[in-house]
């Protein structure tokens, strides 16, 4: 199977990241098109029809958000979530490196369709390589004209600015990333009022992922028409697909959406390591509920994810093969969201904590068979019941294992518990106990 | 009272288990004129605070620039930023103790951040971070990160931001070698190295 390279086609272009490069290679066009050759109407509306989902996550129409930001002529803001912390998404950092005018086309354009004159790149701290040669292509932005006053002599102006996180997975929702943004603690926000009434320093705001802006010069150098032409379904266009885990070849692949889950892990990621087999797979990061080779040939599509109980969200595919034990994976993914819980909603930070307890306390041999139904009411009490949704993000995941893989939790809870009486006692004393018992 | 595991199985931040100083007023704006800032310091703050139409939003970048020059989040540190933005210590320390790269602690100056998240869990990190961490690195903040984003080159680990992968336990010595010496580890092993 072959990638469809759209997003990714210049990607290995030496010096892509250079402004003389990628203009060679056409670039800026498309903004030179809608700033001189479209309203600002007409913008918005070719990305609506286009209908490219948010490649963030959540995979909501983005010019359908773009198109609730007010009309009015308060300021306007336009954020790139650049914050890509969740476990197994590594595109946005590969779009960012290689081809940042991409992006800081991308989100001129954005500006453009919301009426935002101020833009900025929230970018993760660690990213500090990728900060640096996106700084570097704002300049280079502003120095041709591309950015600040009247661009390209037409009636809008825009500015960006690259501002660096330090370091918190709860900056990539939206709202704790306005927080971040602000100079705040990054704790998500009441929603409503949503950011596109009320977000940044209480203006309407855009928000939106590094591959969905990227994805609007493409939109509206080509059309929204030959944009709708790749997908299937609601789920149109290209996906950048990071592939992770237990495969030969990890790494990022553009594929047209539709194509089968099978022909990503086997086909374009090379398969699992020599003689093993899949035990499960997150099909969209770590936040998604777990699928096994019974749904390896569902089209990968934001529909026939959710159909299957999980979700598209980032596709970013973790593979898990038969020699990972379970409980130390689901341990660690709790881990992760109990770390990274801003504590504002209880069921999150206090169900994130529990679940973390519980998992060690079964891997130490200390669990109890109504550790597991104790597992399952955690998750069950966390989903739906917070602010924003990184506990559910543990959640999900967590129930999708117990429910599809019980009788391993149950095997790995009683070899633990055996592997702990035997360290407990001595040989000899267990001897004498086991007499005992026997007597 | 600091609470030895037990109870409190996540490590409690600086100063949770200490008493409140009631006796003590609490602190406020302070006066630029009684803190002394180092002039790159202050150049730096005041050109980030320009970009924002709200100066409060440097205080991320600022603390970054704080850190860098003090090594950690200290209470010099977090004294000369309130000076330069205006704002309160206390404002400044809620921030400091949210974020993970911001150290509340002295730490570094340099660190290794081994990731252990899920992706890299599947490929035995662990093994890597025990390793690294058993070498005793000075001048380097060795910990476990949450997800680097990475995954590719997974098991990895950002040194001073550079990225490092694939790794193995085996690499530990020669990683920790080149710290030491001040060479780069793995050259041509790290993110954006052929460029």
């Amino acid at each position: 199977m072959k990638e469809t390279r759209i997003l990714l086609a210049n990607i290995d272009e030496p010096d892509l990241h250079r402004l003389e490069v990628y203009e060679r290679l056409g670039g800026y066009r498309a903004l030179r098109k809608a700033l001189l050759e479209m309203t600002p109407e007409a913008v918005l509306h070719e990305l609506e029809e286009s209908g490219l989902r948010g490649r963030g996550g959540a995979g909501f129409s983005m010019g359908k958000k773009a198109s609730f930001i007010p009309k009015s002529t308060m300021d306007k803001y336009l954020c790139c979530n650049a914050d890509e912390s969740e476990p197994g998404a590594f595109k946005d950092r590969l779009l960012m490196q290689k081809n940042p005018h991409l992006l800081v086309e991308g989100c001129i354009i954005g500006g453009l369709a919301a009426g935002a004159n101020k833009g900025f790149i929230f970018i993760r701290g660690e990213y500090s390589l990728q900060a640096d040669i996106l700084d570097e292509a704002v300049r280079e932005a502003g120095q041709a004209g591309y950015l600040g006053e009247r661009i390209l002599g037409s009636e809008h102006s825009f500015d960006l600015v690259v501002h660096r996180g330090q370091g918190a997975y709860i900056c990539g929702e939206e709202t704790g990333l306005l927080d971040a943004l602000e100079g705040k603690r990054g704790n998500p926000r009441l929603k409503p009022p949503f950011p596109a009434n009320q977000g940044l320093y209480q203006g309407p705001t855009l928000i939106n992922n590094v591959e969905t802006l990227c994805n609007a010069p493409i939109i509206i150098e080509h059309g929204a028409d030959s944009f709708r032409k790749f997908g299937e379904g609601n789920s149109t266009g290209t996906k950048i697909v990071s592939v992770s885990g237990n495969v030969r070849r990890p790494g990022n692949y553009e594929i047209e959406l539709g194509v089968k889950v099978r022909d990503i892990i086997y086909g374009l990621a090379g398969g699992l390591p020599e003689g093993r087999e899949l035990k499960c797979f997150f099909p969209g990061g770590s936040s998604a509920p777990v699928l096994t080779a019974e749904h390896l040939d569902l089209p990968f599509t934001y529909e026939a994810m959710a159909e299957a109980g999980s979700m598209l969200g980032t596709a970013s595919m973790i593979v898990v093969d038969d020699s990972q034990p379970l409980v130390p994976l689901a341990l660690r993914l709790a881990h992760f969201y109990r770390h990274e819980s801003c504590g504002k909603c209880v069921p999150c930070r206090e169900g994130t904590n529990w679940t973390v307890k519980t998992l060690e306390r079964i891997d130490r041999g200390e669990g109890t068979p109504m550790d597991l139904d104790i597992l399952e009411q955690v998750q069950s009490n966390i989903i739906g019941n917070c602010l924003c949704v990184l506990g559910d993000s543990m959640a999900m995941p967590v129930a999708s294992m117990l429910k599809r893989f019980r009788p391993e939790f149950e095997q790995h809870m009683e070899e633990a518990r055996d592997r702990a009486d035997r360290d407990a006692f001595s040989a000899p004393e267990l001897a004498s106990v086991e007499e005992a018992g026997a007597a | 009272m600091r609470d030895e595991g037990g109870l409190h199985s996540v490590p409690l931040p600086t100063g949770w288990d200490e008493a409140v100083r009631l006796e003590e007023d609490a602190a406020t704006i302070p006066d630029p004129a009684q803190v002394d800032v180092p002039e790159a310091l202050r150049a730096e703050i005041e050109a980030h605070m320009a970009k924002y139409p709200d100066r409060h939003s440097a205080t991320l970048p600022a603390l970054g620039a704080a850190q860098r020059v003090h090594g950690w989040c200290s209470p010099e540190a977090i004294q000369q930023v309130a000076a330069v933005m205006q704002v309160t210590p206390a404002y400044l320390s809620s921030v400091a103790t949210f974020y993970d790269m911001l150290r509340t602690h002295p730490a570094g100056p340099g660190y290794v951040y081994v990731c252990t998240s899920v992706a890299c869990h599947l490929r035995n990190a662990k093994a890597v971070y025990d390793a690294i961490a058993a070498e005793e690195l000075e001048g380097y903040e060795v910990r476990e990160f949450e997800c680097l984003g990475a995954c590719d080159m997974a098991p990895m680990a950002s040194i001073d931001g550079r990225y490092v992968g694939p790794l193995s336990p085996d690499d530990a010595p020669e990683l920790v070698a080149a710290l030491r010496e001040g060479r780069q580890p793995f050259p041509g092993r790290g993110l954006g190295d052929r460029e």
